[in-house]
């Protein structure tokens, strides 16, 4: 009972140490990012890597969810003659909550991965160590325009995720089941507020700074050797995944 | 002068430095020796801060760097050149990039003049016009030269190189040791080698220590330490299984 009691002890203390160093790894990247030199040209280059290279698996899948909630909204909303209210009805839940999350997801597996593959060899190489020994620190250089370039790059995708799903979910309610394009629209414009896009804007962009501060982190400390390397892609993806959840869960509750 | 006194490193309950104490003479290349794992990397690391000892003093012109605040420690990095053992080039920049790195960081220098002084590291270390590809197209000789030039390039006075040689052929392994003798000559950092490779190494040493069982068995000018007949260094010179070095 007490060797029990001694594991979940341990347990709980490695990992509420773990937090903490979690947290001041991101206090110090904030802090450094807003300390001159700017890195411009990093963050732009980091924006390309975050925004333009997600762009195709982004638009492909804000598409289909779109499409998806088209054929879904219009099942639900015939059982109760609603079917012309599916404009609002996909606009709201694109914008509130699909756009920003599954972009987020998105991003996460196909940018944040690489971004903690690439700092985790970087530190296996002895990249990292080089920084640190000319005089440069890492987390400035490194690690702070990535998160300056996510909180840029994520409300963006999320927009055009928003948009693209907004017209394939249009494609098949009007295209294929026979929805009026007017009421479609007009459902949407009646419905749709600012502070449905404004709880979707503020999700993506804490979205955009939970994926490059958890994938950095992961990726920054990760063990030497490959396996390690691995390891921190795999925990990058999936505590992103988790924060992202429990994180959308508050937002929702907050901004509702 | 560099000094490390009394330092204890353990990682995760191995203790691999059990007190070493060890001086850096200024201007003269001093070689740490010792078997594969022995800990001269992690010494070496202690050196300019890129770890930090769990005991001891690490002195460099008597300020123990071990207790700087960060902002002085970045300064005093600034003293300091590093030839990693796999030359640690950041592989998305151009060789021609990684040796301007520092200076584009850490001065106010104009890009023209950048460009000069990287060209002419570049001819001094054998790689004249290479500068335009990517660690990734290179030999590992080539790569080492590269870090060498990037190690240089602030005029650093004080040059680390980790097992500057390893997994070179001879040929090669002696045009290093070369280019580490001739660039220490022409600049006159004091360096300190981290090397297993024996005899050659001699060569371009002022000095040499052999690290063994986490301390300092011995540190003596190199002739001097060839002709010790301390049972560590004699086993160690001749590579014998048998001895107070336990291998296997």
């Amino acid at each position: 009972m007490l060797s029990l009691l001694t594991h979940i002890g341990r347990f709980t203390l490695r990992q509420l140490s773990e937090m903490g160093r979690m947290f001041l790894f991101l206090l110090s990247a904030l802090m450094l990012a807003f300390r001159p030199p700017a890195k411009l040209r990093l963050i732009i280059h980091h924006i390309k890597t975050i925004g333009v290279d997600s762009l195709s698996v982004v638009l492909l899948s804000g598409f289909f969810t779109g499409m998806v909630m088209g054929f879904q909204g219009y099942y639900s909303l015939r059982k109760f003659n609603a079917e012309s209210w599916l404009g609002s009805a996909a606009a709201l839940g694109l914008l509130r909550e699909l756009g920003p999350v599954l972009s987020a997801f998105m991003v996460t597996g196909r940018t944040g991965s690489a971004m903690a593959a690439e700092l985790g060899t970087m530190r296996a190489t002895e990249q990292i160590d080089a920084l640190y020994s000319m005089a440069i620190n890492p987390i400035k250089y490194l690690v702070s325009p990535r998160i300056i370039a996510g909180l840029i790059a994520m409300p963006l995708l999320t927009a055009i995720f928003d948009v693209v799903g907004i017209y394939g979910a249009y494609l098949v309610g009007v295209g294929l089941l026979g929805v009026s394009s007017g009421s479609y629209f007009s459902g949407m414009e009646s419905s749709v507020v600012f502070n449905d896009v404004y709880s979707g804007f503020m999700k993506s962009l804490s979205f955009g700074l939970i994926i490059t501060w958890v994938c950095c982190y992961k990726g920054f400390h990760a063990p030497p050797m490959a396996t390690g390397v691995s390891q921190a892609t795999t925990e990058s993806v999936v505590l992103s995944f988790v924060l992202i959840l429990i994180w959308d869960y508050f937002l929702t509750s907050i901004m509702l | 002068m560099i000094r490390v006194v009394d330092v204890h490193k353990s990682f995760g309950g191995q203790q691999v430095l059990k007190g070493v104490t060890l001086e850096f003479a200024t201007g003269k290349i001093t070689t740490i020796v010792g078997t594969s794992g022995c800990g001269k990397t992690v010494l070496l690391k202690h050196l300019n801060a890129l770890l930090l000892p769990d005991r001891g003093e690490v002195l460099v012109d008597n300020v123990d760097i071990t207790k700087l605040r960060q902002k002085e420690l970045y300064e005093m990095r600034g003293r300091f050149g590093v030839l990693f053992q796999a030359a640690a080039l950041l592989d998305s920049m151009t060789i021609l990039d990684n040796v301007a790195f520092p200076l584009r960081e850490k001065t106010e220098m104009s890009e023209s003049h950048i460009i000069k002084k990287v060209e002419e590291r570049l001819d001094q270390v054998g790689l004249e016009g290479m500068g335009y590809k990517y660690p990734a197209e290179l030999s590992g000789g080539m790569k080492k030269r590269a870090g060498l030039a990037r190690a240089l390039i602030m005029d650093p006075e004080i040059v680390l190189f980790d097992e500057p040689t390893t997994g070179l052929d001879p040929v090669l392994a002696t045009g290093i040791h070369q280019l580490i003798a001739r660039t220490q000559q022409a600049f006159g950092f004091t360096g300190v080698v981290v090397s297993h490779t024996i005899p050659q190494v001699f060569e371009i040493s002022d000095y040499v220590a052999i690290l063994a069982g986490g301390v300092i068995e011995e540190n003596k000018p190199t002739r001097e330490f060839r002709a010790s007949q301390n049972p560590v260094v004699q086993q160690f010179i001749r590579g014998e299984i048998d001895g107070p070095i336990r291998v296997l």
